[in-house]
């Protein structure tokens, strides 16, 4: 297989010690089996997120993206630009579609841009890891480096908001996904196939504003994966994967409820059935512990 | 029908939702089906859900509309984009008509998210980078100190659970974390701010 090389935008929660740290190691360990090279944007920034809009309105918000397309550009501009982060990826992509098709605002972002010495010309593609694997590489030889099956795992592919909608997934359908169900499949496990709630809102940044109310959503997500005996979550996005974990005890009193279950990244998976140890998959990155693949990791 | 004819029946409101809110130009757009009332995670959440926020522009409801939290129930989720017939950017056209009330000065003060979005943009914008226990801390103390330890002890076991697994910074508050360009990136949103704010009317 040959090396594939892109120009990589790992976004905040990436970093060491931050809320998608085991996200970033167990992409570190998959992308060592497919021979991917992640080069990463020299001093990239934040991507203002969605709640960027507030403060941020229009022009500031996309100057932050333009800003490291700008630096992907100086860097390796014949490489597509992969972002691992649903938000980084959306929020990049919004800005260059956007400055891409309004003259007035490509003009003001090269205006700007030009005082710090850099320029923008926004050629680059702009991808969620996710469409790397099934596009340049495809389910097939996906599965080929799988050493250790994920046998007898039922797991609910929980896709969530922003790697969906509104670019979206070529060739998916934006009310129900299959792609995180194939990638399940092809490492070996089993697919909830009727999971209702798979592009339900976990509530995103209103779950720091507006707890009550994200917690309603997230009770959904939960109890349906249980409701169709999935015994652990899969997603492709730092923040569902947070906000589906890391509340489950506020959810427990609110709600009188008893979750415990897993909720791991489709790179998790991934890195586990590719044979990676536990520590390589991030899983000592789980707040609610992902024994069984923890066991696979073992054997 | 001429454009002068057109132009007769815009009311004030419209015309200046168009010009100044992002996307705004679409709003005229909406025929009132209410799939993206029916769509939209939050709801029941919303006073006045986007079908008639839409309706209340049209009808140059300025005040109710703009001071109004309902646009701040926006989680993201694009659900309404992705559903709506006429093709409204709904997501984007909320995101514009909250900022544009924040901008002004209009939007309701006590709104959690208002708060939680001006803290964010701060934080990111000082370093490049988010720094989570700043955000985190930040948010709990929004309302004084008292209240802010109250919260503080209850979100305790998720902050203990995300530290113990490496997730969350416990030196956070001291760190010089962000990027080493952080004094180009506030030179370029400084340049960037004053060009919009001219451009929308918020300038002093």
């Amino acid at each position: 297989m040959a090396k594939k090389e892109y120009s990589f935008y790992p976004g905040c929660s990436s970093e060491r010690k931050a809320s998608a740290s085991n996200y970033m190691v167990s992409i570190e360990s998959m992308c060592k089996t497919l021979d991917i090279k992640l080069n990463e944007i020299p001093d990239w920034n934040c991507c203002a997120a969605s709640i960027g809009y507030a403060q941020g309105g229009e022009l500031p918000r996309h100057t932050m993206n333009a800003r490291n397309i700008a630096l992907s550009e100086k860097n390796v501009g014949n490489q597509d630009i992969v972002a691992t982060c649903a938000a980084c990826w959306l929020g990049a992509k919004e800005s260059q579609e956007r400055i891409n098709h309004d003259k007035t605002l490509f003009g003001d972002i090269n205006n700007i841009l030009g005082e710090i010495g850099l320029k923008y010309e926004g050629k680059q593609n702009i991808r969620h890891m996710v469409e790397v694997l099934i596009e340049d590489f495809g389910y097939d030889e996906l599965k080929k480096p799988v050493k250790k099956p994920l046998e007898g795992i039922k797991i609910a592919g929980y896709v969530g908001c922003q790697t969906n909608r509104p670019f979206g997934v070529h060739g998916e359908s934006f009310e129900n996904p299959k792609y995180l169900d194939k990638l399940t499949e092809t490492m070996g496990a089993e697919a909830v196939e009727k999971y209702d709630q798979k592009v339900t809102c976990c509530g995103g940044a209103l779950a720091f504003s507006e707890p009550e109310k994200a917690y309603v959503q997230i009770n959904k997500i939960i109890e349906s994966a249980y409701d169709f005996g999935a015994e652990m979550i899969v997603t492709p996005c730092p923040v569902c994967q947070m906000n589906v974990e890391v509340y489950q005890d506020m959810i427990n009193k609110k709600f009188n409820k008893k979750y415990k279950i897993p909720v791991v990244y489709y790179s998790q998976l991934m890195a586990v059935a590719y044979g990676a140890s536990a520590k390589e998959a991030g899983l000592d990155g789980n707040v609610v512990r992902a024994t069984r693949l923890e066991e696979i990791a073992a054997k | 029908m001429t454009t002068q004819a057109v132009e007769k029946y815009h009311n004030d409101f419209l015309k200046e939702v168009e010009k100044n809110v992002e996307m705004g130009h679409m709003v005229k757009m909406c025929m009132q089906c209410g799939v993206c009332s029916g769509s939209c995670p939050l709801g029941p959440a919303w006073e006045h859900p986007p079908q008639e926020i839409f309706m209340m522009i049209r009808a140059g409801k300025r005040d109710e509309v703009l001071t109004s939290d309902s646009m701040w129930m926006c989680t993201s989720c694009y659900n309404c984009i992705v559903r709506c017939p006429r093709e409204l950017p709904i997501t984007h056209i909320m995101h514009g008509l909250a900022n544009y009330a924040h901008r002004l000065g209009i939007a309701p003060k006590q709104n959690p998210t208002r708060r939680f979005a001006q803290m964010f943009w701060k934080n990111i914008t000082s370093t490049g980078r988010v720094n989570e226990l700043k955000l985190s801390v930040g948010l709990y103390f929004m309302d004084g100190i008292a209240s802010g330890i109250k919260k503080g002890l209850e979100m305790l076991p998720v902050g203990l659970g995300l530290m113990k697994t490496k997730r969350l910074d416990p030196m956070g508050m001291v760190s010089g974390h962000g990027c080493k360009g952080r004094a180009d990136i506030q030179k370029m949103i400084k340049k960037a701010t004053e060009i919009e704010d001219k451009r929308k009317g918020y300038a002093a």
